[in-house]
């Protein structure tokens, strides 16, 4: 075991798979001796030299696209698109070309595929860059998206995404890469994907967050729980497709209260999909309505707007004493 | 500084269109005919006359609603045999929508795209000892899955080749430059055929681009360019033998323009070429410029073509579509819950739930 950093845990990540793999590539801009602007690659060109870890020209669909032919070929890529802003760019490569060339080739090519990017408010970045936005992938078949809130699930879950077979989005939130440090097992382990984890059990309310909303929701729910005497449980995704509705079900089926937290806009959200399975599956079992917390329906914020657009640990503990008062 | 008019005019004698045979059929003062045998040359016809038989038959498929979409590919004949005969079975194949005469050279076979056109579930299937990707519907896209290919076999040192087709509205897509850059960037064995038939569906060339000739883009990338003439299959043999060998040396991608025309309109779904297209345009390039005819004529001067032999290599095109055209009509036409299958490796909770749903369906009005 060794203690890291979100990102310690990420890179070391690639490196555990790299040495096992030599198929493991990983490209995009600034990834090489620069380490990454985030340092996520720090070291890997120097350890696996520049036919594993390539710079590549600044353009995202040519990084994407290049990876769906190299990996539908046999090799293993990892790209990375700098900010998580920059994905209209690679969208066609992303959703047309990698999330269904499996389908329209009746499975006789596979995309083995990650893109790693960086999102995520909070961390007074320019324009385009801390945007959430992984519903758009949500509702893309073929592809799968994961969003880790924490060093020890980021290793195990980017190990996953690198094994699986299929297209794998990989949201890194940017104010958790170094804000938290935990113990990291230092060999290659997993953490499956489409599992969500309890980060805490409870009886009266589900509160379902990921990313940096998972730490928020934590504040909010000890808050209320101090306040009211209750007990809330809360639910860290990990992966926003496949969603794991088992869990969130047998959450529901004890609390009947659910809250969803995400700091992506609301109109067409991951809670949208999750409420409105809920509401399929589960509405005899509902005590009030599921309540969202998430931004507002605005693009993303100028920088000095943003700590009162995000979701705040006071706007989730409002959306849980919503569903409690109901 | 130099004007734009005045760069315009050097690009025009920069690339000069390489023409072998001309119009008559006859080898150009100062060409010479690329090293093919008497059996290969009549293989290259006889594969043309193939498509052109099968470029008729499959609009008049289409017009009977025995087949879907359909691009016509009549008069770019040479341009997609000329290109893939230069090329070995193992070099790999990404095509656009209209290639799919490129695409049967190949190996693809013609039931397999009268599945795809109809839109039938093997017709997804492309088969594993094809090295083919499906015809791309996205505009460009190609040429960067091309790169990555090129720079995939550059990486395992594989002594592939990859070869992709575009129009010339396609130049003017981002992922045209993205692909041609990067492509160049790793030095990617990558042959970029450009068909540039002067229009894309209604847009002349004039208004996707100022530049005097599609070789020249290949200046801003650092890669060799060249310029021929897309109905004159010697010079696209020549073109792409040439090409290839430079990307197997390790000397990296080409873009290729063939010039060219498209005979018939740009798909089958409702276009009608007359609303932009002159009349005495067409026949011009019907009559005068021919890629079947010209080479024909050559053969002909070569005493290596009959009518007989005509005849012969028709009838059998026509006898192998009738068949494969009853074949696709007796093949199923897919299920819903078989095309949930391919949509990941192992099929998610959700989409299981869906497959049960979809099966709830059957026999429901």
């Amino acid at each position: 075991m060794a203690v890291m950093t979100m990102i310690q845990a990420i890179t070391d990540a690639m490196r555990v798979e790299m040495e096992r793999d030599e198929n493991i590539i990983v490209l995009g801009e600034d990834v090489g001796v620069n380490g990454g602007v985030f340092r996520a690659t720090d070291g890997l060109q120097e350890k696996f030299g520049e036919n594993r870890v390539f710079d590549t020209p600044l353009a995202e669909s040519g990084i994407v696209g290049t990876a769906v032919t190299m990996a539908a070929l046999g090799m293993r890529p990892i790209a990375e698109i700098q900010f998580g802003g920059f994905v209209y760019e690679c969208m066609d490569q992303i959703a047309t070309q990698a999330g269904r060339l499996r389908f329209r080739t009746g499975g006789r090519f596979q995309v083995p595929l990650v893109v790693r990017t960086p999102y995520g408010g909070g961390a007074k970045t320019p324009e385009m860059h801390s945007d959430s936005f992984e519903a758009y992938f949500l509702h893309t078949p073929g592809v799968k998206v994961v969003v880790p809130s924490n060093p020890y699930d980021a290793k195990g879950l980017l190990i996953s995404a690198i094994r699986d077979n299929d297209p794998v989005i990989f949201y890194e939130n940017m104010p958790l890469y170094r804000s938290v440090k935990q113990e990291v097992p230092e060999d290659a382990y997993t953490v499956p994907i489409g599992k969500a984890n309890v980060v805490k059990e409870g009886t009266d309310v589900t509160v379902i967050a990921y990313g940096n909303m998972v730490r928020l929701s934590q504040d909010a729910i000890a808050a209320v729980e101090k306040e009211r005497g209750v007990n809330i449980e809360l639910i860290d995704l990990r992966t926003i497709s496949p969603l794991d509705m088992d869990t969130i079900f047998e959450s529901v089926d004890k609390t009947g209260r659910v809250v969803v937290v995400h700091e992506a806009v609301r109109t067409g959200g991951v809670g949208a999909e999750i409420i409105a399975r809920i509401n399929e599956e589960k509405i005899l079992k509902l005590e009030a309505p599921c309540v969202r917390v998430t931004a507002p329906d605005t693009p993303y914020p100028p920088t000095l707007v943003e700590d009162k657009w995000l979701p705040s640990k006071g706007r989730i503990a409002a959306g849980i004493k919503k569903v409690l008062d109901f | 500084m130099i004007g734009v008019n005045h760069v315009a005019l050097n690009m025009e004698k920069e690339f000069k269109m390489l023409q072998i045979l001309d119009t008559e059929g006859k080898l150009v003062k100062g060409q010479k005919a690329p090293n093919l045998s008497d059996d290969e040359l009549k293989d290259i016809y006889r594969w043309m006359l193939r498509l052109r038989v099968y470029d008729a038959l499959s609009i008049k498929l289409n017009r009977q609603g025995r087949l879907g979409f359909y691009a016509p590919l009549g008069g770019q004949e040479a341009c997609q045999i000329g290109s893939m005969a230069a090329l070995r079975k193992t070099d790999w194949l990404f095509p656009s929508y209209r290639d799919l005469g490129a695409s049967l050279y190949h190996g693809w076979s013609i039931k397999d795209t009268y599945l795809w056109s109809r839109g039938q579930i093997n017709g997804m299937k492309i088969p594993d000892d094809v090295n083919l990707f499906p015809p791309q519907i996205i505009i460009a896209s190609q040429c960067i899955h091309a790169a990555g290919a090129g720079w995939k076999f550059n990486l395992k040192n594989e002594d592939h080749v990859a070869i992709t087709f575009f129009g010339d509205g396609a130049t003017s897509q981002g992922d045209f430059h993205e692909g041609l850059n990067f492509a160049a960037v790793y030095n990617a064995p990558v042959i970029f055929f450009n068909q540039n038939n002067g229009y894309a569906i209604s847009v002349p060339l004039h208004k996707q681009t100022k530049s005097e000739t599609i070789a020249q883009k290949a200046l801003a990338y650092g890669m060799k360019g060249i310029r021929i003439d897309g109905n004159d299959i010697l010079a696209v043999y020549k073109a792409v033998s040439e090409a290839a060998e430079r990307a197997r040396n390790g000397e990296g991608p080409t873009l290729i323009e063939a010039v060219t025309y498209r005979l018939g309109p740009h798909s089958m779904s409702g276009d009608d070429p007359t609303r932009y297209r002159p009349k005495s345009e067409e026949e011009e390039w019907k009559e005068g410029k021919d890629p079947v005819t010209r080479f024909r004529l050559y053969l002909e001067s070569k005493n290596l073509w009959t009518e007989e032999w005509e005849n012969e290599i028709e009838k059998e095109m026509k006898d192998e579509i009738s068949v494969a055209i009853k074949e696709v009509q007796k093949a199923p036409i897919g299920e819903v819950e078989e095309i949930m299958e391919y949509v990941y490796e192992e099929m998610p909770v959700e989409l299981k739930k869906q497959h049960a749903e979809v099966l709830s369906w059957k026999g429901a009005k």
